[in-house]
């Protein structure tokens, strides 16, 4: 049993950073991105992860017409700014925030329902590091009260 | 030599290991199809925006929450009536994972349903059932005292209950998706969401199909559906390759669902990006066309019936 100890150990620290990189990663979502949205109702959706430099992601969703939707991605201190943009499913780039100082929110509404795809890129840094950094990047949807 | 050899066996595997818990909910894999060509005059289908999806990358699919399901069927017109909710007291019958995650989600559309519609008293006694399911599900800290305190402060200020409503469906989602446990999450809200259709079917009745609002509005939860059905289908097995059983019966369940949204016609055409407004805010312009008969309406709302029925019992 006592050989096994230095795995056990290592085991528990890997479970422990994970779990403490996870718990970073929902306090950075509610208590930083969510105040991106004031003005808008936070849908309660969570789409949070811990990205890379260098690293994409895509979400998928449906918007309904009629509705007020505010977009808001965003990246940890660690990372340099997300770009992103909104697709349609005819691959037309709706919104690129590459366009618009990379802003970090993009207010829209529908004149009738889409199922919309948002690509994210965190980008490398300009600075060079012995390793890639990595952080939390969430995506927060919210929406108007009627 | 054996012993260091499984040694080294037993570091490999703590590596990789490591790797994946360092890893999010979302699934890696294969890259797909490639795209295929469209032309803007064409009217695509709900499976189209899928075309290109490059698993290689991290994937996150969007349903509407609780929330937004019951905001929507709010501004189709839809009125108030409390007899189509999950009764109060079925919270006890539940006693699978599966029923739990489902009826969560459940209660939770029905909370925000009386809670758009100001039903103070309801939402508080709805906040509680969800409470416990939770509480049940090991969620201890998505609604804990306070929340019920702030909640029961604010029982009559709409915006205030939203806003608790929210952070507490942020708070269930955040704690199972970072406790590797992303298929409940997904259960949680297909659970939801199939509640927002159960009461929209229901809110129509037998009144007329064509021209009615809220019938196209659940016409279109088909362009969800498809979010659903890929949601499943890569939360049916986990990071270890195990398939899940809940998830598996879930899809099957969905079934009849399919067939019935198969019988419902929804395409959209290519976006045309409006930005004249002075509010800064951007006017997508589209078009869509729902073609949905009453007997395919008919199919569809027994379909949700027989399946919500069968969840809540």
């Amino acid at each position: 049993m006592k050989k096994y100890l230095p795995y056990i150990v290592t085991l528990t620290v890997l479970v422990s950073f994970s779990i403490s990189v996870n718990a970073q990663c929902k306090g950075f979502a509610k208590k930083l991105c969510k105040l991106e949205l004031t003005g808008y109702i936070h849908d309660g959706n969570y789409h949070a992860a811990i990205l890379t430099e260098g690293e994409e992601a895509e979400l998928y969703k449906t918007f309904y017409s009629g509705q007020s939707y505010r977009l808001a991605v965003c990246g940890s201190e660690a990372l340099p700014a997300i770009e992103y943009q909104v697709v349609d499913a005819y691959k037309n780039v709706l919104f690129d925030n590459k366009q618009h100082d990379m802003n970090g929110t993009w207010d829209f509404k529908l004149e009738s329902s889409q199922q919309l795809k948002i690509v994210i890129k965190v980008p490398v840094s300009a600075q060079k590091t012995e390793f890639p950094n990595s952080g939390c990047v969430a995506i927060m949807f919210g929406f108007q009260d009627k | 030599m054996r012993h260091y050899y499984f040694n080294l066996r037993l570091v490999n595997l703590i590596v990789l290991l490591g790797l994946f818990l360092m890893n999010d909910s979302c699934r890696s894999g294969k890259k797909s199809q490639e795209g295929k060509e469209v032309g803007l005059e064409d009217f695509l289908t709900e499976e189209d925006i899928f075309d290109d999806i490059d698993k290689a990358k991290k994937i996150f699919y969007s349903l509407p929450s609780p929330l937004e399901t019951a905001m929507l069927i709010k501004s189709a017109g839809a009125s108030y009536n409390e007899s189509v909710l999950n009764a109060l007291s079925n919270v006890n019958n539940y006693s699978t994972n599966k029923s739990k995650a489902i009826n969560l989600g459940i209660y939770t559309t029905d909370l925000s349903f009386a809670c758009l519609f100001e039903q103070a008293q309801t939402s508080l006694k709805y906040m509680d059932v969800t409470r416990q399911l939770a509480t049940e599900m090991g969620i201890n800290d998505a609604i804990d005292e306070e929340t019920m305190k702030r909640l029961e402060q604010n029982l009559n200020k709409r915006d205030v209950v939203m806003d608790i409503i929210s952070e507490t469906f942020l708070n269930t989602s955040a704690y199972l998706k970072e406790n590797d446990q992303q298929e409940v999450a997904a259960i949680v809200l297909v659970g939801g969401w199939i509640e927002g259709l159960y009461i929209g079917t229901q809110m129509v009745g037998n009144n007329p199909v064509q021209g009615n609002n809220l019938v196209d509005r659940i016409a279109e939860q088909k362009l969800s559906f498809s979010i659903v059905e890929r949601m499943l289908q890569d939360n049916k097995q986990n990071q270890l390759g195990e398939e899940n059983r809940d998830i598996v019966e879930l899809i099957n369940e969905l079934h009849a669902l399919k067939l019935a949204f198969d019988k419902i016609e929804v395409q959209t055409s290519a976006v045309k990006v409006d930005e004249s407004d002075s509010a800064k805010v951007t006017l997508l312009r589209s078009q869509t066309k729902v073609n949905v008969t009453p007997e395919a309406f008919l199919e569809l709302q027994a379909a949700v019936k027989s399946l919500r029925n069968n969840f809540v019992q």
